[in-house]
């Protein structure tokens, strides 16, 4: 008996001191950050640059060169690198916290069609892999939940905060679709083939969800009808003010995809993952449709593909003039979120401009997710969401981080894992 | 009860077909005269042997005499074949032919059965030596007829079912007799496959690994009890050696299959003859190197139905290929002498046998190769020489045909078994196929018969205009009905003249007599189209590359002298980093570093501004391979990876595309115990042989924590269930190997054991440890139970609480082999942290950073960068955790890992600094073959589309001239990890 409550009481001193880390203050005083080569997060750079902010807003952003009067700290940031907070589209982070354990799974509802339910209700804004994402300059994220043919309403948040209300930044940015297949796998429990063949249900499913839409629209065109929450929800993507973010790889599903979506009017659409958007760039110009790129970091999808399918993509898209992001989807997304500066970085090595690349988690991210007005890139009048980065925040041995601020809140870069690295650490030089 | 039914059938067929000496009841005894003789007909006593005009004299159910001048007794009966052929009848000799597979086991549990269901038997049910399946056959007329109307007298049946599956029955296709005659032979060979048995639950094997393991134990332990060493009773390793001597078939379901299969058989001086899978032509050279007889399906498959572009797309060109190259496979096979019989098996009906081997004749199979397939091969595998042919004193088992048999025009009239006539098209029904002039009431038509036998028909034209029309050939009968608009003519009427002219009486649309006549117009025309036919569509088979993929090389690529130029090297050694050095390869081997180096007849690549790499060695991968996990029993370590490397996998290429040349290619975690593991270079297009290290180190996976205590099962039963019981596993298991190494170093005989060999291997030294492994507790643990059995941990893999116990580990003399960052996943890797590796390093341990994913695996460069950003490693420390230290933690540093002369030319080729996120592989060479060329690769990739296209053009055309076709199917991407359970087929 004692021995079980020494033994909690232990656990529970070491949990204490492996708690997460205090969301900072709000800002009180200006930062000034000088000589630093600025990445704008707009396609721009400004070498040996000073980025002046204030109650958590930029106020300057410009050339060091230029004679005005630094305020409040000043940063030597000679050699370093500034850079927008990076952004990650289409996430799942604070949704689940150790992807085996079931307890604490909150990202897939039941049910196949949910445009009601909300990311931002379950996200834990304390979860230790959240925290994990800003030493590596991931500093806000869309999170979006899974599961189903409409998955939910996504919300978008800033990664430094004490509760999911205190950590949105844009609630309910849109909704979330998973669009059949094309090909489907032969039931082998019920003795069929298990080869992917086509789906010969494929054009019963896309009528069953555009039929789905066309009710909600009618639903929304009356008064006096009994509430029907899914419907209502779905309200904000006939008038402009929630995105369809649609989930879908082949060419021949974005295709029907794009073309249901604007059949049934629906103002904003955005594809995500979309494996084979570089085969359809005419279509998605044509409809102002961006793209929420999967991770590139994942096996090309058939045989046969070039090796390099995955890295190659976001230079098509983007030279076709696609607002293009880059999203988390699939085995273990939540803790390689922090990866995302590296998709960038790899993008950029197979073909994109390194700024270019970089907009892709800043200013293009931002316009997807419908907070580009005050975030995404190092504007004045802006948030003062950025960090500074040793070298280039691209590359693996660039990206070390010596601040890093949330609307000029100046957030702490220590996390468990720090803290765990530290501890053993001094453990062996003491000896 | 079945026993009862059985007898009561077997009785009612003694009653009317009795043997000499049974008694009858029902009348006088009589006896018929069998004595016939087949005059007058072109005869195959063997495929080499061809006589023409000549007789066959049989009686009861033998050849008498067969020859030019034989001799009729006058009793015979006399059957004139003037104008046809007498082919020996054929022989299937991998059937299951009137043999029902077991029910399904039904399982009440839904946890695993471990145990095995049988007593007195082996302890592993799909050993079955000693299945005999004469009591379950049961003469199956249905198929009978179909076999016979394909031309089989013969097969070889037995119990499809199990790994090991019992002796075959040779059984006569004589549907008019009794199993007293055609049963011709009750133990004509010993059946074996990969499957197990669906008469039991149990577990093991789970894997293909598992059951090649399960067999060689067998062999092991059969060879014991034959010594008489056993205590107890073991029916079924009485049967296998008591089956020893039969000929040992071996079912296999793909070509990787048909290899290891053989190689399990050399191991034990067993020669198996092998049930191929049709995909011999895509490694022949392999196939004839296992000197091993096969017996091959012609299943061909259908063309893709790809008249939808988007879905077409889909279809891998591996899968589109094999359309196209399989009706080759028995040319290939028979152009390099390799011996073999045709089985219908694998075929959804028998009627499309003759169709398929039409098209492999077609493709260049050669016809008398093919009789051979069907008559003596078959009967000398089984080694029966009264089958297959028509020599005095064998069966009379033969087939009579209008012609070649193998001709799609040719009628098969009359199959005979045992001396017993079968008929399947009549000898009687003339062939009146041809074209007509019709004359009926002062019109002429034009009117053209085809097809066969009974199912000929008619097409008649007055000018251009068809005419409808019914016609019929019955019983030497023409009836014809012509619906015209002014009504309906009925004729009917016979042949005249050998069927050149077809007269009788006609009644016309009113119903008056008349006469018609119908003659033959001259043949030529109609030949003359069919030789047009077969020149429209010449056979045109695209070439096989290694492997047989797209990416892969017509030829696999040979070593060469290359001088790589003025390049930044990374040595991987203490020398560091070398700028604007030149490094030569010779010989498959490093031969200089330095500067202004020369060579005569080297290719030179200039490596300005890039920088050149040892390749990169993954000390933890699971690509490359048919199974990951012999999950099916708590200690595995009797199989190895090594007997399932998979050399047809994209990953290999596409590691080599990211720098990676050598791969530890490891079992699983999902047992205390796993397998050994596979070291192996990625020469992309080898076999699987010719990948795996030569004098390679011994490797064994052992796994820890929540995989091995099987933490995610609803209702795991299997010890243990606890890191507290994994100790004692460990404990256990050694205690038992000291003891039976003890035995055997002492000289007494012992029971081979493979899975004690292979502990005893590690306590002696001579095999290393990669245990999976997560928290400090467990790893703590096993360093303690090493210490206390007496053998060393040779590398912690995963170990990503390695830095809670890096003091430990670097005083236990363990490496540890990790991830760069990941963690969060599962519950034991809470703790995990990417500076796992950096304080590992700092405490003395050699550290490797590994994939465990094929994904990661092509840009373990990005992965060694980690390191730097966590924790603070230099970069020559950081490079070397993908190269140099994973080397040693594999004892291959003196062979690969870093630039130095003499050892193996495994270098990279990078565009940039190595750990640069920027940095793309220019080239990848391996033993001085370059195995991956950037350039290279955007060729393969427009040969790819081009090859596409052709089939795409080729198909399509298949189902416009009305060829059968199969709807698109799209490749999955296999995802072997550490916990990937596969399930071995029954």
């Amino acid at each position: 008996m004692k021995k079980t409550l020494y033994s909690l009481l232990f656990f529970f001193l070491v949990g204490n001191s492996i708690a997460q880390q205090t969301p900072a203050d709000t800002q009180t005083m200006p930062f000034s950050i000088e000589g630093a080569t600025a990445h704008l997060g707009n396609g721009k750079v400004i070498e040996n640059s000073l980025i002046i902010f204030s109650d958590g807003k930029l106020t300057f952003v410009g050339s060091a060169m230029n004679k005005i009067a630094r305020q409040g700290t000043i940063i030597d940031a000679k050699n370093k690198h500034v850079y927008p907070g990076f952004i990650a589209t289409n996430a799942t982070l604070g949704l689940v916290e150790i992807d085996a354990v079931k307890a604490s799974d909150d990202e897939d509802e039941i049910g196949p069609v949910n445009p009601h339910i909300r990311s931002i209700i379950a996200y834990n804004a304390e979860s230790k892999v959240v925290e994990s994402m800003r030493p590596n300059g991931v500093l806000m994220a869309q999170i979006t939940p899974r599961g189903g043919i409409i998955s939910g309403t996504s919300s978008v948040v800033q990664l430094d905060a004490w509760n999911w209300e205190d950590a949105a930044i844009k609630t309910d940015d849109g909704i979330h679709m998973n669009w059949p297949g094309s090909f489907k796998r032969g039931r082998w429990w019920l003795g069929e083939d298990p080869a992917m063949k086509p789906d010969t249900k494929y054009a019963e499913n896309i009528q069953e969800i555009k039929g789905y839409l066309e009710n909600a629209k009618l639903y929304l065109s009356n008064t006096n009808v009994e509430k029907h929450l899914p419907y209502e929800a779905t309200a904000g993507l006939f008038d402009g003010s929630k995105r369809l973010y649609v989930h879908v790889d082949g060419l021949k599903e974005i295709t029907d995809a794009v073309t249901i979506a604007k059949q049934l009017g629906v103002k904003k659409v955005t594809i995500v993952r979309a494996a084979e958007a570089d085969k359809v760039t005419e279509l998605l110009k044509k409809h102002n449709v961006s793209v929420i790129i999967n991770r590139p970091h994942r096996n090309p999808d058939n045989e046969d593909d070039a090796y390099d399918a995955s890295y190659t993509i976001a230079k098509t898209l983007n030279d076709a003039g696609i607002v293009v992001s880059v999203g988390m989807e699939g085995q273990m997304e939540r803790m390689n979120t922090r990866n995302i500066p590296f998709y960038a970085g790899t993008f950029a090595a197979h073909g994109l401009e390194k700024e270019e690349a970089v907009k892709l988690i800043t200013l293009n991210a931002a316009k997807i997710i419908g907070i580009d007005a005050f975030a995404g890139s190092l504007e004045v009048g802006k948030d003062a969401t950025l960090f500074i980065s040793e070298g280039d925040a691209l590359e693996m041995t660039g990206n070390i981080l010596t601040d890093a601020f949330i609307q000029g809140r100046k957030i702490s870069l220590e996390t468990h894992q720090t803290k765990l690295w530290k501890r053993y650490s001094n453990k062996y030089k003491s000896k | 009860m079945k026993k009862l039914f059985f007898l009561l059938f077997f009785l009612s067929l003694t009653f009317s077909y009795a043997q000499d000496y049974f008694p009858t009841d029902a009348g006088v005894k009589t006896t018929e005269n069998t004595l016939t003789a087949f005059t007058n007909a072109i005869i195959y006593e063997t495929p080499k042997k061809v006589i023409k005009n000549g007789t066959l004299l049989i009686e009861n159910g033998k050849v008498l005499a067969i020859g030019k001048s034989v001799k009729i007794p006058k009793n015979a009966k006399i059957i004139d074949l003037e104008g046809k052929t007498i082919y020996p009848s054929f022989i299937d000799v991998y059937s299951n032919f009137g043999i029902n597979k077991p029910k399904r086991a039904s399982s009440n549990s839904r946890s695993t059965q471990y145990e095995p269901s049988r007593e007195g038997y082996y302890w592993n049910d799909h050993i079955r030596p000693d299945v005999n399946p004469l009591k379950d056959f049961s003469f199956d007329g249905k198929k009978a007829k179909e076999l016979i109307a394909a031309g089989f007298g013969v097969v070889n049946t037995h119990m499809e079912d199990g790994i090991v599956r019992g002796n075959g029955i040779l059984v006569a296709l004589n549907p008019n007799s009794s199993d007293a005659y055609r049963i011709l032979d009750t133990k004509s060979a010993q059946y074996l496959s990969f499957s197990k048995s669906a008469a039991s639950s149990q577990a093991y094997p789970g894997s293909k690994m598992g059951a090649m393991a399960l067999l060689r134990q067998t062999y092991n332990d059969a060879s014991w009890y034959a010594d008489g060493n056993m205590q107890n009773k073991d029916l079924a390793l009485e049967a296998l050696n008591k089956n020893k001597n039969l000929v040992q078939i071996f079912k296999t379901d793909n070509l990787l299959d048909a290899f290891r299969a053989d190689k399990v058989g050399d191991e034990f001086g067993i020669q198996y003859t092998i049930v191929g899978s049709g995909e011999e032509y895509e490694r022949i050279t392999d196939v004839k190197n296992t000197n091993a007889n096969f017996i091959i399906p012609i299943n061909f498959s259908n063309a893709y139905d790809v008249s939808n572009p988007l879905l077409a797309q889909q279809i891998s060109l591996r899968d589109m290929r094999k359309w196209n190259q399989e009706p080759s496979n028995l040319k290939v096979l028979a152009e390099n002498n390799v011996n073999f019989a045709i089985t219908t098996n694998g075929l959804k009906s028998v009627k499309t046998f003759h169709t398929n081997l039409q098209k492999a004749i077609k493709y260049g199979f050669d016809k008398e190769k093919a009789l051979e397939a069907l008559t003596t091969i078959p009967a000398s595998i089984i080694g029966n020489n009264l089958v297959g042919n028509l020599t005095e004193g064998s069966y009379a088992n033969f087939i009579i045909t209008s012609g070649d048999v193998f001709d799609a025009e040719t009628t098969l009239y009359e199959n005979w078994v045992q001396g017993g006539k079968n008929v399947v098209n009549s000898m009687s029904i003339k062939d009146i196929t041809g074209e007509y002039m019709l004359s009926v009431n002062g019109q002429n038509y034009s009117m053209s018969v085809s097809g066969k036998g009974a199912k000929q028909t008619a097409a008649i034209q007055l000018g251009d205009q068809k005419i409808k029309s019914k016609f019929s050939f019955k019983d030497d009968w023409i009836a014809i009905t012509l619906n015209e608009d002014s009504g309906y003519t009925r004729l009917m009427g016979q042949t005249i003249n050998n069927a050149s002219v077809l007269e009788g009486i006609a009644y016309d649309t009113k119903g008056n007599e008349t006469s018609w006549s119908a003659s033959k117009k001259v043949a030529k025309d109609s030949e003359k189209k069919k030789q047009k036919e077969t020149k429209q569509t010449p056979v045109v088979v695209l070439p096989v590359s290694y492997p047989n993929l797209g990416f892969g090389n017509i030829k696999v690529p040979e070593t060469e002298t290359i001088l790589i130029k003025n390049t930044t090297v990374w040595t991987s050694e203490d020398a560091g980093i070398l700028k604007n050095t030149d490094v030569l390869l010779k010989d498959g081997k490093i031969a200089a570093i330095g500067k202004n180096l020369k060579s005569r007849n080297a290719t030179e690549i200039d490596g300005t501004g890039k920088h050149l790499t040892a390749g990169i060695v993954d000390e933890h991968s699971h690509i490359a391979t048919s199974a990951v996990n012999e999950w099916a029993q708590n200690s595995t370590a009797e199989v190895t990876i090594e007997d399932v490397i998979d050399p047809n996998d994209i990953n290999i290429y596409r590691n080599l595309s990211g720098g990676t040349t050598t791969s530890q290619i490891l079992h699983g975690s999902a047992n205390p115990i796993g397998g050994r593991s596979a070291i192996i270079k990625l020469k992309w297009g080898e076999n699987a042989e010719n990948m795996i290290y030569d004098n390679s180190p011994k490797f064994i996976k052992f796994a820890l924590g929540e995989n091995v205590k099987q933490s995610r099962y609803e209702n795991g039963t299997r010890f243990p269930q606890t890191r507290m019981g994994v100790e004692q596993l460990f404990i256990d298991y050694f205690t038992r190997a000291k003891a039976y190494d003890a035995v055997k170093k002492s000289g007494k005989p012992y029971r081979k054991d493979d899975e004690m060999e292979t502990l005893a291997e590690i306590l002696n030294g001579e095999r290393f440890i990669s245990c999976h492994s997560y928290v400090q507790s467990e790893i703590n643990m096993l360093m303690k139970v090493a210490d206390k059995m007496g053998f060393k941990v040779n590398t912690f893999t995963h170990i990503l609480e390695g830095y809670k116990v890096a003091d430990k580990m670097a005083a236990h003399g363990v490496g540890g082999s990790t991830f760069s960052d990941w963690w969060a996943y599962k519950y034991e890797v809470n703790d995990a942290i990417p500076y796992n590796a950096a304080i590992m390093h700092n405490a003395g341990v050699t550290v490797a950073i590994n994939s465990d994913d094929r994904e990661m695996s092509r840009r373990l460069n990005q992965e060694a960068a980690k390191t730097i950003k966590y924790g603070g490693m230099s970069e020559l420390e950081a490079w070397k955790t993908v190269t140099i230290n994973p080397a040693k933690l594999l004892h291959i540093d003196d062979r690969v890992g870093s630039i130095k002369e003499g050892k193996d030319a495994d270098v990279v080729l990078w565009s940039h600094h190595p750990m640069s996120i920027y940095a793309k592989v220019e080239k990848t060479i391996v033993e001085g073959s370059i195995f991956f060329d950037r350039i290279e690769d955007q060729k393969k990739r427009v040969a790819i589309q081009q090859e596409k296209s052709t089939l795409i053009t080729m198909m399509l055309n298949e189902k416009l001239n009305g060829g059968k076709t199969k709807p698109p199917m799209k490749r999955e991407d296999r995802n072997f990890e550490c916990d990937t359970l596969e399930e071995l087929k029954n």
